[in-house]
């Protein structure tokens, strides 16, 4: 095995680029577990650590390579909430929103934020140059996405401004450490227009534009529309049963989980 | 692969297979034994050392990736002979019972006290949440971080449970 530590982006992507089959490492956090799980190990490795131009971060063009401590530490909402529930102070102080998108696990913690916000992810190769794509494009299944050979991940671009109110929350079988069994994201803008997206419930960041329609039109839901609300998202879910949780708890709880967002969007002062 | 990197202030290098992970490095090249692994899959937290400052699970990072950087392990800790205030925390309030766990909770709980060193316990809690432990069911580890901010705020830690309670 042999490992480059490129300190810019274009020597990453030339890197890349003479070995489209290389393994990209970013934190680590998802690789070098699968590697003491018994993956195959890696021939050629190439780590972004190093690479300036991914710890970039302008307004709400996030470099790949900014970890979950800054993010935690950033603007208040629901980005910072969810880097907030990743895996442990450790994990947080390597782990990347880069990485986060790559691996695209439906338990991902931003990825809701992300389908919400309807955020893009800008991606780069030496050959093909910048392409941004959107979230919808990108996530395509279970740890999958449309991400070429050679090509990497470089920068995460949220909306500017992003909505008035934004909320994330997760719920896993304890507080500390845990995987996502149901998160769900919710935006709402000052006319109304709600936006909801949920993770773990579906191979990709799920939408629920039923609810999301029926509850923009509300100017000031009451408790009916907010059931409505509730009832549209749990219709809209796909989850399966697996060692983390049953299909019909996580349809329930995607439901409740977006109510109790929406109300702390309609509660709170703009962001 | 060659690799250069500061342990405890100490410039050290030497040849490694490139797969060799920062924890097996230090364990193993350096002699340095203090750091645990627990499960070599980023949970525990045994292996929580400092690198650039910063704690990390030495697990989840390789040797090379290290090139150039500070670490430092329980074994740097202490300076001049005298116990770090944590490590005198863990001593003082029984922080420990195999003390498996007692280098990756102290070097996190020094992690933690850096940046704030009047944590409630909530915070310390929260703080330790990717170091577990086996044995002791954490009340004392909290208290033992505890005893060491206040020692880090020049205060008189609180007395011991153990006095207070009053037999
Ligand atoms: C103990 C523990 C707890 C965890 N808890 C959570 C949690 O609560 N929520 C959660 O969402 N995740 C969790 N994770 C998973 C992991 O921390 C995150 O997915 C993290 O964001 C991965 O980022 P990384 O920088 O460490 O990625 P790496 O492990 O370096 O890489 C992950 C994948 O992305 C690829 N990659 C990385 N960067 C790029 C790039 N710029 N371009 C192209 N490909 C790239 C890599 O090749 C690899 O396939 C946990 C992991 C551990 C070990
Ligand atoms: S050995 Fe690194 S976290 Fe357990
Ligand atoms: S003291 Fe035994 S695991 Fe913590």
């Amino acid at each position: 095995m042999d490992c480059e530590h490129p300190h810019h982006l274009d020597a990453a992507l030339a890197a890349l680029g003479d070995d489209p089959a290389a393994t990209v490492l970013a934190g680590g956090t998802d690789v070098m577990v699968d590697l003491s799980f018994g993956q195959p190990h890696p021939v050629h490795v190439i780590a972004l650590r190093r690479v300036v131009e991914s710890a970039e971060w302008q307004e709400g063009r996030i470099g790949a390579g900014v970890t979950y401590r800054r993010l935690e530490r950033g603007p208040p909402g629901a980005l910072a909430q969810a880097s907030r529930t990743v895996g442990s102070p450790q994990i947080r102080n390597t782990g990347t929103i880069g990485g986060n998108v790559a691996t695209a696990s439906p338990a991902g913690d931003t990825l809701p934020v992300i389908a919400a916000c309807d955020a893009a992810i800008e991606v780069a190769s030496r050959d093909g140059g910048v392409r941004v794509v959107s979230w919808a494009d990108f996530f395509t299944g279970v740890k999958q996405t449309s991400l070429r050979p050679g090509e990497l991940v470089t920068a995460i671009v949220f909306p500017d401004p992003m909505p008035a109110h934004h909320e994330f929350a997760k719920i896993g079988v304890r507080n500390a450490m845990v995987i996502s069994m149901v998160s769900a994201c919710v935006t709402r803008s000052e006319d109304g227009t709600t936006r909801v997206a949920l993770g773990s419930v579906a191979p990709t960041p799920l939408r629920a534009t039923a609810a999301e329609e029926m509850i923009s039109a509300e100017t000031n839901p009451g408790e009916s529309a907010l059931t409505e609300f509730s009832r549209l998202v749990s219709a809209a879910v796909r989850p399966i049963t697996d060692h983390r949780g049953t299909e019909s708890y996580r349809r329930h709880a995607s439901g409740v989980l977006a109510r109790r967002l929406l109300e702390r969007c309609l509660r709170r002062e703009p962001r | 692969m060659h690799v250069s990197m500061s342990v405890n202030g100490r410039e050290v290098s030497g040849d490694v297979e490139p797969r060799t992970l920062l924890v097996h490095y230090l364990r193993e090249n350096l002699g340095l034994t203090g750091t645990h692994v627990g499960c070599d899959t980023g949970y525990c937290g045994a292996c929580t050392v400092h690198v650039d400052g910063i704690s990390t699970k030495s697990c989840t990072m390789l040797a090379v990736q290290a090139e150039g950087a500070e670490i430092t392990t329980i074994e740097g800790l202490a300076s001049n002979g005298e116990l770090h205030p944590v490590q005198e925390g863990f001593w003082e309030r029984h922080g420990l019972q195999c003390g498996f766990c007692t280098p990756g909770m102290i070097m996190q709980s020094a992690y933690l006290l850096a940046e704030d060193n009047n944590p409630d316990e909530d915070t310390i809690r929260h703080g330790l949440d990717g170091n577990l432990c086996r044995c002791t069911g954490y009340h004392n580890i909290v208290k033992a971080v505890q005893y060491a901010g206040a020692r880090m705020r020049s205060e008189e830690p609180d007395a011991p449970d153990w006095e207070e309670e009053g037999t």
